[in-house]
């Protein structure tokens, strides 16, 4: 038996699933973000896997997955900040509470 | 043909990426949601060194495991009671966000098992990413170097910083 291309997009393809359900049912904005991680997860694996079996003697994908683990690192620091800051000044975390930036 | 050690791992991983993920998104405790998603970037890992990446399961672990995780838990633990569960939904956001997760897998399945000549590609075997290679990319300036992007993220990374002390910090 072999291992196809296929059997490593359909985990990712219902990662990407459960990040989207997540993303659109949570309502604290940390759970939020962690179903954003799981996107972004989710799209790495992709790119790792056409690099690999597509071409495998170049590594684009791998480059962009390493930039991609990067910026994700920053991104997530940035939205943690800015949701303690948000915690701070109202002492909620819950979406639908957070109306006061809403027009 | 894989050998069936290598069969046996990959079908852990993909079990313990596809559970843990469902895990992660209808858990109520939301500690325990970031302990399933701290599984699934494990396994992600697992994923990166069966493909023969060992440099990026490496920075997967170091990056995601070791730093987004700890951010996780320690934002969690600062804004919520750990024991806390969260609400039950109502059926109306829970049908909305079935309905486009399952439209969205679908679709893609749809045109992933309909255009895929290429999916039953057998995985080839020369593949070399040793460290000199990439360390040589990320800092050359030829056709396929990546300085320009390598810079750029030091600079992303830096005004991360001073934007996460800023937005932060005790006024």
């Amino acid at each position: 038996m072999e291992i196809t291309m296929l059997m490593y997009l359909i985990p990712s393809l219902i990662m990407f699933g459960c990040g989207v359900y997540g993303f659109i049912t949570r309502k604290n904005m940390i759970a939020i973000l962690i179903s954003l991680e799981l996107m972004l997860n989710s799209v790495d694996i992709n790119f790792t896997v056409f690099n690999r079996y597509l071409f495998p003697g170049q590594m684009e994908g791998m480059m962009f997955t390493l930039f991609a683990i990067g910026i994700a690192a920053a991104e997530t620091a940035l939205a943690i900040a800015i949701v303690i800051n948000v915690f701070r000044a109202v002492k909620k975390v819950d979406i639908r509470e957070l109306t006061k930036m809403k027009f | 043909m894989d050998s069936v050690g290598n069969i046996l791992m990959y079908f852990i991983i993909a079990l313990a990426i596809i559970v843990f993920s469902v895990l992660t998104v209808t858990s109520r405790k939301i500690l325990r949601s970031a302990t399933y998603l701290l599984f699934v970037l494990f396994a992600t890992a697992g994923i990166y060194f069966q493909l023969g990446y060992e440099f990026l399961g490496a920075v997967q672990i170091a990056v995601y495991a070791g730093g987004i995780m700890v951010l996780f838990v320690f934002s969690i633990l600062l804004t919520s009671r750990p024991g806390n569960n969260s609400e039950p939904l109502t059926t109306h956001k829970k049908w909305m966000g079935i309905s486009a997760a399952v439209a969205g897998v679908a679709l893609s399945g749809y045109s992933l098992l309909s255009y895929g000549a290429f999916l039953g590609r057998e995985m080839s075997s020369n593949l070399n990413v040793d460290i000199t290679r990439i360390g040589h990319a990320l800092l050359s300036t030829d056709k396929w170097g990546y300085l320009l992007p390598f810079e750029a993220i030091s600079i992303l990374l830096l005004a991360c910083i001073i934007g996460g002390v800023v937005i932060a910090r005790k006024r």
